[in-house]
């Protein structure tokens, strides 16, 4: 902006010159994760960086630590050669980075103005704001990304996402932004808005604005970026120039991980079709879905966030119910209008959230692994207290659950503890089908690999079983089957003989490697 | 680990220790200590005239505050319950007066009190309008209406035979302590061991877990707020036979204090948390501080106060444990 005009008048353009912001070595853990482990990367003035991964590589983490949300445990970031200490976002701020988040940060009831200048808007005597002000910088900075469709006087409620996310972008220039962040900006945009996202990021880019840029979308890293860097599990994987590499390698750089150690597969027989879904529709994110699972079989879902997996979960389990075709279960067609009618068709579902949606954490340790079973030890509508112990102790004892006694609060166990119990609660009922939505998604890596050898037991006792995650190795070390999904559709499937990391990966990212994964 | 090593609870002594830790052995410790402190500035705090006023006069809002607890567990609030005592009372007495048979007399305030709250239980669970609001709405119908109703006058010249609050059983038990005590045990033990009562503790601890458990939310946000009217019934009768006449304002703010026992009681206002015995020793708590007041020498009117500090020190150290449990 205008303030950054001058300086960056210096550097000529184009040409990758000192680093702009640059981090070194930073490591950041969280109970029971490492988060990032000394990851290194820098981004120079009117350079477009992207940053490639799949969920849980550490982009985030590496994003809220340069936007001040949280200190790095270890490691530096420094701006303009000199090393800042980013505690607050304040302190971001002044440094120059500006953070546009996948969910924008606006007042939806006040003007266009109001929300570029919240914060630090113009000042005229005594404490007043300076309405005029306002308004002639926001006209300003309007026309100087050539936005012609927008006022200052319009209430953001009331704007598209694309102009919301414009409004972001120039909230962002107003500080004097010189580094800025965008957090998968194309996810929830229509494809003019994404032409007119890359005019603005060009624009910028040739006023010497430095951009990081997230996306999943390889296509647009092509099309934008200048370099691009990958992480995987926190660490750093490789930086490559964008005219240097080429989307298959960007998948296998993201994927690429020994898998069969970690997942020892019990081969067992297959049996009959236990759940069957035809044409299986709820809009906007579950279109005419076709699956089978079969008795003793794990089928994996792979897909990006959002791609609609959940959904179709929730779809068959009945929190959502169908709008359109049928599921059968072991052959017969069954309308699920309900959890508790799933429930009863012995379907079991272990969601994704654990702590919103699987455990009732204020209850002891007991209850909850009782509490989708209760029918089964209570007795003319009380519950039987011994035969409630022992459904509870059964359960402990069969999924190792570290207690110490089952009367402790569930809430207070550490997290592979508590997955534990919410998968634990389920089997209590003996279900038929186990739907699994990221069922090892951060927890330890112990307590992965007994979650994973129960799955492989359920399956020998000839459950079938359903499970989504956003690892890929997970998937595809763990299922016979592999589909995937994108935007509400299952796009390809591939046998377990079939299913690489590449294939995989290239169908949920929809690039042009694709065809060869859409046999189906 | 194999579960059967568990030792069983009873025998673990570290669950004995922190049964003693309890919110509801606090309480008691603190019913009996103060009563030991007080009593020995002043001994005629514990003759046994003084500590039968402080039970008959307020073993109704112990009552109101068991079925406020199950309200409050189940992740919702109440602040209408003053109001329908009061209105419960005024129906209960005006069929007294008017010669209604004093079967009746009694059941009305029950069936009355349970078909309002269920209805608002109805509203907040089907139409998911926050329990504040309803409630607060029904407040405003419920006192307005009374006021303009009875124009404000009281109810005398009650036929003797209504005095429900007057008898005695086996000679010595009056009747205000005696359901105060039943209705607490009994909605401990439908709590702790029936699956509704667990169905309520899950709804307010994790709604959404509970329902992909298969338990429905809304039918239990109904029947808690209908077994909540029914304790109000039982409250408004207490009320209601207690004194000679029934007047149309109950104690200003009854609503707080009831819910003041509740929270007092260890009940979590944020849901999920929290047993009857608790609530029913935080109202005789309460009600012994407002009577030891007087005892000391202290205007009553401080009673208001003290009730503020015990409810925020309550759900602060709430708060903070549920802080530090979440924090992992």
């Amino acid at each position: 902006m205008t303030a950054a005009g001058p300086r960056l008048s210096e550097s000529p353009a184009g040409a990758v010159v000192a680093s702009l912001l640059s981090v070194r070595d930073i490591e950041k853990s969280f109970p029971g994760v490492r988060a990032l482990s000394g990851v290194s990367f820098d981004v120079a003035a009117g350079e477009v960086h992207a940053l490639l991964g799949e969920n849980g590589a550490g982009k985030s983490t590496l994003i809220k630590i340069v936007s001040g949300v949280f200190p790095p445990d270890r490691g530096e970031v420094i701006v303009d050669g000199k090393p800042v200490n980013l505690n607050r976002p304040d302190d971001a701020r002044r440094a120059g980075v500006a953070t546009i988040y996948q969910e924008l940060l606006l007042f939806p009831e006040l003007t266009v103005a109001e929300n570029i200048f919240m914060g630090h808007a113009p000042r005229a005597g005594f404490g007043r704001l300076d309405w005029r002000a306002m308004r002639e910088k926001t006209k300003s900075l309007l026309a100087s990304l050539d936005i012609h469709d927008l006022s200052a006087e319009r209430i953001v409620g009331a704007l598209s996402v694309g102009n919301r996310q414009r409004v972001e972008i120039l909230r962002a220039l107003s500080q004097d932004a010189r580094i800025l962040i965008m957090d998968e900006p194309t996810a929830a945009l229509t494809e003019y808005d994404v032409t007119r996202l890359f005019d603005i990021v060009r624009r910028l880019k040739s006023r010497g604005v430095a951009v990081i840029y997230i996306s999943h979308r390889l296509d647009e890293i092509f099309a934008i970026a200048d370099r691009v860097t990958v992480l995987r599990d926190g660490a750093h994987v490789a930086t490559k120039r964008v005219a240097d590499t080429d989307s298959a390698q960007l998948v296998q750089l993201m994927v690429g991980r020994k898998i069969e150690s970690l997942f020892p597969k019990i081969t067992v027989p297959i049996g009959e079709p236990v759940l069957e879904v035809k044409d299986l529709e709820r809009r906007p994110l579950t279109k005419k879905i076709s699956l089978s699972v079969r008795a003793g079989e794990i089928v994996g879902l792979a897909g990006l966030v959002g791609s609609g997996r959940s959904e179709l979960a929730q779809t068959i389990f009945g929190v959502t119910p169908a709008e359109g075709g049928e599921i059968r279960l072991a052959g017969k067609r069954v309308e699920v209008r309900s959890p508790a009618q799933a429930r009863a068709l012995g379907v079991a579902y272990v969601p994704e959230d654990r702590g919103t949606q699987g455990l009732v954490r204020p209850m002891t340790v007991r209850e909850n692994f009782t509490l989708a079973a209760l029918a089964k030890v209570a007795f003319g509508g009380f519950i039987d207290r011994p035969s409630e112990r022992k459904l509870a102790a059964e359960g402990v004892a069969r999924f190792s659950v570290k207690t110490s006694s089952l009367e402790q609060i569930a809430g207070k166990l550490s997290g592979g503890n508590q997955q534990k119990i919410v998968l634990g609660k389920w089997l209590a009922n003996q279900p038929k089908l186990l739907i699994l939505d990221e069922p090892t998604r951060g927890i330890d890596v112990g307590a992965k690999a007994e979650i994973h050898r129960l799955m492989g037991e359920l399956a020998a006792q000839g459950l079938a079983i359903l499970m989504i995650s956003s690892e890929l190795p997970e998937v595809l070390g763990m299922s016979d089957r592999v589909l995937v999904m994108r935007e509400g559709r299952i796009v390809a499937e591939f046998s377990r003989a079939e299913a690489t990391q590449e294939a995989a990966g290239a169908a949920m990212m929809g690039s042009a490697l694709e065809t060869a994964g859409e046999a189906a | 680990m194999t579960a059967t090593t568990f030792p069983r609870a009873e025998a673990d002594p570290r669950r004995l220790l922190r049964a003693f830790a309890s919110q509801e052995a606090l309480l008691a410790i603190a019913v009996v200590g103060l009563a030991i402190v007080v009593g020995l500035d002043n001994p005629r705090f514990l003759a046994t005239r003084n500590i039968s006023d402080v039970l008959l006069g307020n073993a109704y809002v112990a009552v109101a505050a068991v079925g406020m607890s199950m309200v409050i567990v189940s992740g919702n609030i109440d602040i209408s319950v003053g109001a329908l005592i009061g209105v419960l009372a005024t129906i209960s007495g005006t069929l007294a007066v008017d010669g209604a048979p004093i079967f009746i007399t009694w059941m009305a305030p029950l069936v009355v009190g349970v078909i309002i709250m269920a209805l608002q239980g109805a509203v907040v669970a089907y139409l998911r309008i926050p329990a504040i609001v309803v409630t607060l709405g029904m407040l405003s119908i419920l006192k307005g209406g009374l006021i303009s109703v009875t124009g404000g006058k009281w109810i005398t010249d009650l036929p003797e035979n209504f005095h429900l609050a007057d008898i005695e059983l086996f000679g010595i038990v009056p009747m205000p302590v005696f359901l105060m005590i039943v209705a607490t045990i009994l909605a401990a033990f439908w709590m702790r061991y029936s699956a509704a009562g667990r169905a309520i503790y899950a709804v307010g601890g994790n709604a959404e877990a509970a329902r992909l458990c298969g338990i429905s939310q809304r039918r239990t946000i109904v029947m808690v707020f209908a077994l909540h009217g029914f304790f109000a019934g039982i409250a408004a009768l207490l009320f209601a036979t207690e004194l000679r006449v029934i007047q149309s304002t109950v104690p200003p703010n009854l609503e707080l204090t009831i819910i003041t026992a509740s929270v007092v009681g260890g009940v979590s206002i944020l849901g999920g948390v929290g047993t009857v015995v608790g609530s029913t020793l935080a109202a005789v708590l309460i009600a012994e501080i407002a009577s030891a007041l007087v005892f000391i020498d202290v205007s009553p009117y401080w009673i208001r106060a003290v009730q503020g500090v015990l409810i925020l020190a309550t759900v602060i150290a709430d708060i903070l444990r549920r802080r530090r449990m979440a924090g992992v």
